[in-house]
């Protein structure tokens, strides 16, 4: 039997790696070759629709692009309201009766006031959708993306119906939450996380694959947003770094160039070869602590002039492995 | 690059050593959306103004490892500890401690119920996830332990960052939205078994209340939401008090002596949430005192454009011996490529909220990591 690939991506990192970006370009390469990919979003921050260039995404799930091959990316924000309403109607009927939930304030208090319900109906909705067939069996969607919270909440947004599991010792709730946390837990689920190279976000990155781990969640792929190249050679890094470059040698180029060698202008490269060359050492820093994970690793490059739905594809050209390596 | 490529007109600047300086500032509140910097941020504002010589408090909610370590707060024990080495000087001071959302729990029930309830509000499995596993529960003990050092009145400056949630407003509005909640009728209906029956408040809902138990067991089941009946009841005569100290850090907050800062990266999507921050705090009358726009491009040399380093860079490549001098100018080309673009960053938000003064901090290649480093940030703040 071949091994289960994971139908849920969950996509997390530390407050802006990219995140959106990074899930958006996933849900792009997921969908290559003729799949069906959605993408979700949980904060309703309509990020999507702005990298996109769509109009807002509501909890109706629309086809938002197509990517190379047939394939097509839906979208979805999901909201803890709708979602709720929509349990309440595919499990109890529950019509007229849910107004009356709305009317006494259950709706709200579910939705905005309890501590945890937010993350219970969202990652519910996350399960329905990537289980969801149609009349011939088939999944919907091959593949869901989600634009998960950020990797500081990310354990309690997936752990939460362990908890309610725990909480709702039998009955509806408790059953829900049970085979809501057991594909959670099962590989059909893959959390990737996306961090940059430098050190916050990597010690985030850590933590949260330790965290996931511990808590029986499987970590996909670690996603190396904004990758820089390096402009300079190893030799003259060493020399930055030192600050033992050649003054006069600068100087002399830059008149060839045309440029007038002033000193500051001088002061000013050497400067910036001096941040550049801290840069890179502490980039390759972070790339070991990286590899320690464990986990396959997948770069991508900086996209100098800002993200646009060109530099989307760009960046969806980068994942195409990530399917086959989770 | 002359000046006359610029859009909008220099920003009013944010003065920081007169904002946190200031006898009259008391609170200073961080907020803005995650990976800014905000944490960085007030811990540097408030190095530099124990520095200044003021007895200065900083709450962290959820620091970086290293930041935590610099801060000297390795062990988490929810009480404010003293930073060595800063403030002496001047006569000022510096205690620092991480916000335990659990503990802070705990610590009200504790205070807030006699010892026999309290046991068993501590032993409630439902308080126990509520206190400890569940997103959200954060923003209502921020509000709480910052309504306390408030009211503990033994610092002159107290600076706060916010919970990293999905809103960083969640936090302002907590107290509204356990109100609305408290005001509801949905804590009636499950706290009514409990009540005896005959009350005032009792007959007002029997009249819906089989109707609704109905509903709600038919979804949560019957043992569930009697578990639940039962924990609300005994959290019941917690309540009151829980919100009315959060309406009353929330009327704090509002009043002179706080002040607002909002932080921000020069990325469309940091300062797409500054903006709203900002609108949100104007419609909610809280006092902002300005944006702190945190790791901004900054070049020695802004003569010389990104197009001509660009262009300079390529001629020299065609020519022997001048590899370095054509990758350095490569260099440049890019950092001005980064300076313009956050420039035009800056003068967006600028053009939309011209009241609003600006204070930047330049972009440094490594992050932060000690004392030092922190107190080289709050100098940069401060220009």
């Amino acid at each position: 039997m071949a091994p289960v690939r994971a139908r849920l991506h969950v996509v997390s990192g530390k407050g802006g790696t990219g995140k959106t970006t990074v899930a958006a370009a996933l849900a792009i390469a997921l969908a290559t070759k003729g799949h069906r990919t959605l993408l979700c979003e949980v904060e309703g921050r309509q990020g999507i629709a702005q990298l996109f260039d769509v109009p807002p995404l509501s909890y109706k799930e629309r086809k938002i692009a197509i990517a190379p091959g047939r394939g097509e990316v839906f979208g979805l924000a999901m909201d803890a309201e709708e979602a709720l309403l929509e349990y309440l109607d595919l499990f109890y009927k529950l019509g007229r009766a849910g107004r009356t939930l709305d009317r006494i304030g259950a709706i709200d208090f579910a939705t905005t006031v309890a501590p945890g319900m937010r993350d219970v109906l969202l990652t519910g909705k996350a399960y329905e959708a990537t289980r969801r067939r149609d009349k011939k069996r088939q999944y919907v969607y091959d593949a869901v993306v989600l634009d998960a919270p950020p990797t500081g909440r990310i354990s309690r947004f997936l752990n939460v119906n362990t908890e309610v599991a725990g909480l709702a010792r039998m009955g509806p709730i408790h059953r829900h939450a049970v085979s809501i946390t057991r594909f959670l837990k099962s590989p059909s689920t893959a959390v990737h996380l996306v961090t940059l190279l430098e050190e916050m976000p990597v010690q985030e990155a850590a933590d949260a694959h330790a965290e996931l781990t511990a808590n029986g969640l499987h970590v996909g792929a670690v996603l190396v947003n904004k990758v820089r190249e390096a402009l300079l050679p190893a030799k003259e890094i060493k020399q930055a770094t030192a600050g033992k470059l050649d003054r006069k040698t600068i100087a002399a180029g830059l008149t060839a160039a045309g440029l007038e060698p002033v000193d500051a202008f001088v002061g000013a490269l050497l400067l910036e070869a001096s941040d550049h060359a801290q840069r890179i050492a502490l980039e390759q820093a972070e790339r070991k602590a990286l590899v320690e994970f464990g986990r396959p690793i997948f770069e991508l490059p900086l996209l100098t002039d800002g993200v646009d739905l060109g530099g989307l594809y760009a960046l969806a050209g980068h994942l195409g492995g990530v399917a086959d390596a989770v | 690059m002359s000046t006359a490529t610029w859009l909008a007109a220099d920003p009013r600047r944010l003065d920081v050593d007169q904002l946190i300086g200031d006898p009259a500032t008391r609170v200073i509140v961080c907020c803005g959306s995650g990976g800014v910097g905000k944490t960085t941020t007030a811990a540097a504002l408030a190095v530099r103004a124990a520095d200044l010589g003021r007895t200065t408090v900083v709450l962290t909610i959820d620091p970086a490892r290293r930041l935590a370590q610099s801060l000297g707060l390795s062990n988490l024990d929810n009480t404010p500890r003293e930073v060595e080495d800063v403030g002496r000087s001047g006569g000022g001071r510096l205690d620092a401690m991480m916000l335990d959302m659990k503990r802070t729990f705990d610590e009200i029930v504790l205070a807030h119920a006699e010892p026999s309830r309290a046991q068993q509000i501590l032993a409630n499995p439902f308080y126990q996830s509520l206190s400890s596993s569940f997103a959200g529960t954060q923003e209502y003990m921020a509000m709480e332990k910052l309504g306390q050092l408030v009211e503990e009145d033994r610092w002159d400056l107290i600076v706060v960052d916010t919970p990293p949630s999905r809103s960083a407003l969640d936090f302002l509005d907590a107290p509204k939205r356990l109100g609305s909640f408290l005001d509801g009728r949905l804590i009636r209906m499950l706290t009514a078994p409990a009540r005896k029956s005959g009350s005032a408040f009792g007959r007002v809902v029997t009249s819906g209340f089989g109707l609704v138990n109905g509903i709600l067991s038919r979804i949560l089941g019957k043992s569930l939401l009697g578990d639940i009946q039962t924990f609300v009841a005994a959290l019941d005569t917690m309540f009151g008090g829980f919100r009315e100290r959060a309406e009353r850090t929330y009327r704090r907050l509002a009043a002179p002596g706080t002040a607002f800062l909002v932080v921000a990266t020069p990325e469309p999507d940091a300062l797409r949430e500054a903006a709203y921050f900002v609108e949100r705090l104007d419609e909610e009358e809280m006092p902002l005192a300005g944006l702190v726009l945190n790791r901004v491009a900054h070049s020695g040399y802004v003569d010389v454009s990104a197009g001509r380093a660009a262009a300079a860079a390529e001629a020299l490549q065609a020519q022997p011996r001048q590899g370095l001098t054509a990758a350095l100018l490569e260099l440049h080309a890019e950092r001005m490529q980064a300076v313009v673009h956050d420039r035009r960053m800056r003068d967006r938000f600028v053009s939309a909220h011209p009241e609003v003064p600006v204070a930047e901090i330049p972009a440094r290649p490594v992050d932060v990591r000690d004392i030092a480093a922190l107190r080289d940030l709050a100098a940069a703040i401060a220009g």
